[in-house]
């Protein structure tokens, strides 16, 4: 293949990945943004989205597009109860202390993956693609289903932003995050804006992994990468800026796809997470954000 | 008297220890010199987060350094074993200096992503670059490699001695280190910032100087560690080897002298035992996390000295 149509076929994968960053990283940035509380589990999330995914599609039965719907709908609501049902039994009794916080979050990414591994397996398990259709371009065929996996990650984004801006949830929302007392002053119930938060935030990054899971296999450790993307991708966006999480996904996931088709994958990782620190140190509001960490 | 007593405690646990030399049976005998030279591990995390408050989640990188600045020395330039301890607490140290100067200009929340990014790539490094290090795999030490001055450091008895003799110095100077005016200084920079700095002490020089000995400790149990088990692999450099530590100092006591030790011993056998029970010990792992920082954050030690042992260093 000649160099024009291997790069576009490294940007099309970059669009995935990119794709799939935006829907995780947002969830993590939300958490962030409102809660100020840095969820090492998010990636624990994201890979109990994948595993439920698979559960759900041995038990619909039907065709494959039936119980990838379902999935789209059961495994986000399965993940979000849980991080709601965390963030009210221990974050909010740890009173969303930064380290304490951590702490847990770190202790509960070891209770999930164990739990995964347990009554999952420790094998990788396929889920059947919903559509399976090629797109054909003059130089190479190319999934449909990827191409799908980009427009439903821009339509729950979309969904996201209208939720934030313009519905009474979303107002609240960010009003609790302006000013927490204020809003409890004004009769906001802070702590179930908060649990609400954990659990959206939780279930973005089921979502992502649902969608994932027919391109890549379901394992119990698939949660490592992504959360370290997704922490890549917020910090280089600026913590809590939902904009600039958007705009650092589309920037590492494209350049993560042309990068780890020239070049070792392995390299790619390392340069993105020196950048990252090397942001954080000298940069700590992020390429985009405004506010300081 | 103050002092005495925390001395003679001290100088007890070690007295212990040797008597469990001669009395404890080979099982045992082999997992309480693994834990030693964890704890020493452990005692290096301690005086950076218990003592200066530093929450770093990146120390493996700093295990990692002593791991295989000790190991590679061994395995590619036949390096003797006390050249390779030495090599592995420098390296320690050097690390620590390396990342303390960039990771330093940040606090909290991102000093402990930003040390997460660096162990993550040191990581990755490790990887990357296996045709060296072997990767996933690891090196295996040839025993003729772990001679410590005629001592065979594969021999269980020797072994445990020489960790008995590490742990000791290294137990013996953190007390030094945590009864000194600078482990005062520590302390003071941990509990609040702005007024040690207000008192005339820079507070870039005292963190940064607790970090390198930390680094220190840490490349020490780094180097013994694999020249003493014979292992130099990519694992014992992971996120994991982060959090083990962490996990350690809080069980034992943040900012305690003995809860490291006390910590690594508690968890090493809490996940033995769970291990026949049961094969899901990242549960007790991550359960022990969660239910230490809910209901118990100042671990055992912390807890004995706010309930009266006040004199506990």
């Amino acid at each position: 293949m000649d160099f024009g149509p291997f790069l576009l076929l490294a940007l099309m994968e970059g669009l995935v990945t990119a794709a799939v960053l935006a829907l995780t990283a947002s969830g993590l940035s939300l958490a962030f943004g409102i809660m100020r509380v840095v969820n090492v589990a998010h990636g624990a999330f994201f890979m109990l989205g994948a595993v439920l995914a698979w559960f759900v599609s041995q038990w619909v039965p039907g065709p494959a597009a039936l119980s990838f719907a379902a999935a789209l709908v059961i495994c986000p609501l399965i993940v979000g109860g849980i991080a709601a049902l965390a963030d009210t039994v221990v974050l909010k009794r740890l009173n969303y202390e930064p380290e304490a916080t951590i702490v847990a979050t770190i202790g509960l990414l070891y209770i999930l993956e164990q739990a995964a591994l347990s009554f999952f397996g420790p094998d990788a398990r396929p889920v059947p693609a919903p559509l399976n259709f090629r797109i054909q371009l003059p130089w190479f065929g190319y999934s449909g289903y990827k191409l799908m996996v980009v427009v439903g990650a821009a339509l729950v984004l979309l969904a996201v932003w209208l939720i934030l801006r313009h519905t009474k949830a979303g107002l609240v929302m960010r009003a609790t995050q302006i000013d927490r007392d204020t809003a409890r002053a004004f009769g906001i119930n802070v702590d179930r804006v908060y649990a609400g938060v954990f659990a959206m935030g939780a279930g973005l990054a089921a979502i992502a992994a649902v969608l994932i899971v027919p391109i890549q296999q379901a394992h119990y450790l698939m949660g490592g990468d992504p959360l370290l993307l997704s922490f890549i991708v917020v910090i280089i966006g600026g913590l809590g800026s939902l904009r600039g999480t958007l705009v650092a996904a589309l920037l590492i996931g494209l350049s993560d796809g042309v990068i780890s088709t020239f070049f070792a994958p392995t390299l790619a990782k390392i340069i993105a997470t020196l950048v990252v620190a090397l942001v954080l140190v000298f940069r700590p509001q992020g390429l985009f954000g405004t506010r300081a960490a | 008297m103050k002092a005495d007593r925390a001395l003679v405690l001290h100088l007890g646990v070690l007295a212990v220890l040797l008597a469990l030399h001669f009395t404890a049976p080979a099982y045992h005998h082999t997992n309480i010199a693994r834990i030693m030279v964890l704890a020493i591990y452990a005692m290096g995390y301690n005086i950076a987060f218990g003592y200066t408050g530093l929450l770093s989640l990146g120390h493996a990188l700093l295990f990692g350094a002593g791991l295989y600045g000790a190991g590679l020395l061994v395995y590619h330039a036949d390096a003797s074993a006390p050249v390779a301890i030495i090599a592995g607490l420098l390296a320690g140290g050097a690390m620590a200096l390396a990342v303390g100067l960039l990771a330093l200009r940040t606090a909290g929340v991102a000093f402990m992503i930003v040390t997460l990014m660096f162990a993550q790539a040191g990581y990755l490094t490790v990887l990357y670059f296996g045709s060296y290090t072997r990767g996933d795999e690891g090196i295996v030490i040839p025993r003729a490699a772990r001679m410590l001055w005629g001592l065979d450091l594969s021999d269980d008895n020797t072994r445990y001695l020489i960790a008995l003799a590490l742990f000791a110095t290294a137990l013996l100077a953190n007390l030094a280190l945590a009864q000194s005016r600078f482990g005062r200084i520590m302390v003071a920079m941990r509990e609040n910032e702005e007024r040690s700095r207000m008192l005339g002490f820079n507070p870039f020089t005292v963190k940064l100087t607790a970090l390198i000995v930390s680094g220190l400790y840490s490349g020490l149990s780094g180097a013994a560690y694999g020249l003493m088990f014979g292992y130099v692999g990519a694992s014992l450099a992971s996120v994991q080897y982060s959090i083990l530590p962490l996990l350690y100092v809080l069980l034992g006591g943040a900012g305690t002298v003995l809860g490291p030790f006390l910590g690594a011993l508690l968890m090493f056998y809490l996940i033995d035992y769970a291990s026949a029970v049961t094969d899901a010990h990242q549960f007790v792992t991550g359960a022990a996390l969660v239910l230490l920082i809910l209901f118990a954050p100042k671990g055992i030690l912390g807890t004995l000295r706010a309930r009266g042992l006040k004199w506990l260093p």
